[in-house]
């Protein structure tokens, strides 16, 4: 078999086992629960405040919102974060020691890193279904259409977040870098409310980033045809938000591999432990 | 002899900034060979080391692993070479059996009859003394324990060439023990080629068949511990009391020495001692000499010949 095909099957397995240890784990746990389900009260909370003169509640129109900007934040911010802190402790340098290492490594990562929205999701979605009349309005095809966007949105965003953590030297800058921005876009980009609420250049330059139209998309497949009265102009621009969504994976699937191969080359023993050093330094 | 080298480095350079830490390094390793990179602190064995694994980029010269040039050899060259990390946290929540056994899988396709891989990891476990410990989680582990897993990990793919770098660091007696005689099995069962680094002088003169002193940039002095020895005006400490009195003497030949000293005092001499120069005195020896030499650049001959093992 082909030594690279067979890194991947590694990867694969190495993935599924980081998904058990996780759901295993304490503290990822506790995060799936407070992120998601913190989410999921507060639309339920707010179920019955009306938006607009569409005839639903705040609840139907933000939650695929909400889901696309926590696939986004956890796409980009889940793998920066993963790989700045693995560099400082050696897992990328174990895994640069055993032949396509890397390959098994990356493999991995992504496995994790998609597998890890799912619980999240499922404590975000499954109260808010239960406790919101009719979250989802178009049936089996807006099921079906909700899992493609996912993989699309996954395929923008984690190569994203793995050049961040390549270039990040440090988990702060992770925070600097990516998850602040992250947080602001998702702020202004007509997740908790339309988007026209905020000044024209704004919602030019939201509309620039996957964010804006990984939840328009989303509020396309779950919400009813009418719904489209308060997007911007007022109707459903799936071509474009394919367009923009799949433009940000395409760069980043070109920069990543190039990226994450410059970050790797210098990774060696010394460099791991003047890291921890500086670490204990930053810490005590 | 060309054959069987698994390791050449000719004028090896490498510098930081306008510093040179290694300044022409030059030598060899043989299949079967365990030998150790001997040098104070910030002399470049930790850099050398590096630059063979393929972790890093020299400055100049050249090299040879495994046939290849580390810098640009393919992956599967990987699978021929073990590198023993220094103990990190990493793969916390694994347990111990579960990470070896994904980390050997990466090993799978480059398995040959002779040198079936991955290792076995019951078999492995047993071996490193963690057989016990095989479902425990990583950040269970003592400092020991995980040493012996990084032990593990660096021979799971079964490969020719291991590297490892300050292996005993943090080894109570009897794991170094243990540690030993594992590097001893794999040298005589499995022809593995061995290189490491050690601050530890003592477990140089166990394990290796060849010592490289590096200092000052340059391999100062090569050879088996005994050869050192001899390299090194091979001064002999004689001590001897005479009347109730202590005497000692650094003798060039301390047979002669003592011969005389029978001759002029027959039987007042007493407690006769004579000591050997140990590695500890030639290393110090060598050190000094590589140092005094560094500082007098004035004078070119008194920096030491490099790779003196040849002579």
């Amino acid at each position: 078999m082909n030594p690279r095909n067979h890194a991947v099957k590694v990867g694969l397995r190495r993935g599924w086992t980081l998904t058990r240890l996780g759901l295993r784990n304490p503290e990822d746990l506790l995060f799936y629960l407070v992120w998601g389900g913190g989410m999921a009260v507060y639309l339920i909370v707010n179920r019955n405040d009306e938006v607009g003169d569409t005839g639903l509640s705040f609840a139907t129109v933000a939650l695929p919102g909400v889901i696309a900007a926590m696939m986004v934040f956890g796409g980009i911010v889940g793998p920066a974060f993963s790989l700045v802190l693995e560099r400082e402790d050696g897992t990328l340098l174990r895994a640069k020691s055993a032949p396509h290492g890397l390959i098994g490594y990356v493999t991995a990562q992504v496995v994790y890193q998609a597998s890890s929205a799912i619980p999240t999701l499922v404590v975000l979605v499954v109260p808010t279904a239960l406790a919101v009349d009719d979250v989802m309005h178009r049936g089996a095809y807006g099921w079906a259409m909700v899992a493609l966007i996912v993989v699309l949105g996954l395929a923008a965003t984690l190569p994203i977040g793995m050049v961040l953590g390549s270039l990040a030297r440090k988990p702060s800058q992770v925070s600097t870098w990516g998850m602040v921005p992250v947080i602001g876009l998702t702020l202004f980009s007509g997740i908790f409310g339309p988007v026209t609420n905020h000044a024209g250049w704004v919602q030019g330059v939201v509309q620039a980033f996957p964010t804006y139209w990984m939840g328009h998309l989303m509020r396309w497949a779950f919400l009813p045809d009418a719904a489209k009265a308060i997007e911007l102009g007022g109707e459903w621009r799936v071509l474009p938000a394919l367009v923009v969504v799949a433009a940000w994976a395409v760069v980043g699937l070109v920069l990543a591999p190039v990226v994450l191969r410059r970050m790797a080359r210098r990774e060696s023993g010394s460099a791991v432990e003047a890291r921890m050093a500086e670490r204990m330094q930053r810490v005590g | 002899m060309a054959d069987d080298s698994v390791i050449t480095v000719r004028d090896l350079r490498m510098r930081y900034g306008t510093k040179d830490v290694l300044d022409g390094v030059e030598f060899e390793v043989r299949r079967g060979e365990v030998v150790t990179l001997l040098g104070p602190n910030g002399a470049g064995k930790t850099t050398t080391v590096e630059i063979l694994e393929g972790f890093r980029e020299r400055s100049g010269g050249e090299v040879r692993v495994l046939g290849a040039d580390p810098l640009t050899a393919p992956e599967s060259w990987r699978a021929g070479i073990g590198i023993v990390l220094q103990s990190w946290r990493d793969h916390g929540l694994w347990k111990v059996h579960e990470l070896l056994r994904h980390l050997g899988e990466y090993y799978e396709p480059y398995g040959t009859a002779e040198r079936p891989r991955p290792r076995p990891v019951d078999a492995l476990l047993e071996t490193v003394g963690l057989a016990d410990a095989a479902d425990q989680r990583v950040s269970k582990l003592s400092g020991g324990q995980r040493r012996r897993l990084d032990v593990a990990i660096g021979i799971v793919g079964r490969p020719e060439l291991l590297f490892l770098d300050e292996p005993t660091a943090g080894f109570d007696p009897e794991a170094r023990r243990d540690f030993h005689d594992i590097v001893h099995s794999l040298v005589d069962l499995e022809d593995t080629t061995i290189v490491l680094t050690t601050h530890d002088l003592d477990e140089a003169e166990k394990l290796a068949d060849r010592i490289l002193i590096l200092a000052g940039g340059h391999i100062v002095a090569a050879g088996s511990a005994d050869a050192l020895a001899r390299q090194v005006e091979g001064k002999a400490q004689v001590t001897w009391t005479r009347g109730g009195e202590r005497y000692v003497h650094a003798a060039d030949d301390a047979t002669a020495f003592v011969r005389s000293l029978f001759a002029q005092y027959g039987d007042e001499v007493a407690d006769l001692e004579v000591r050997r120069t140990t590695l500890e005195d030639t290393y110090m020896a060598l050190v000094r000499k590589q140092e005094y030499g560094a500082a007098s650049e004035a004078v070119p001959a008194a920096v030491p010949a490099r790779d003196g093992g040849e002579r």
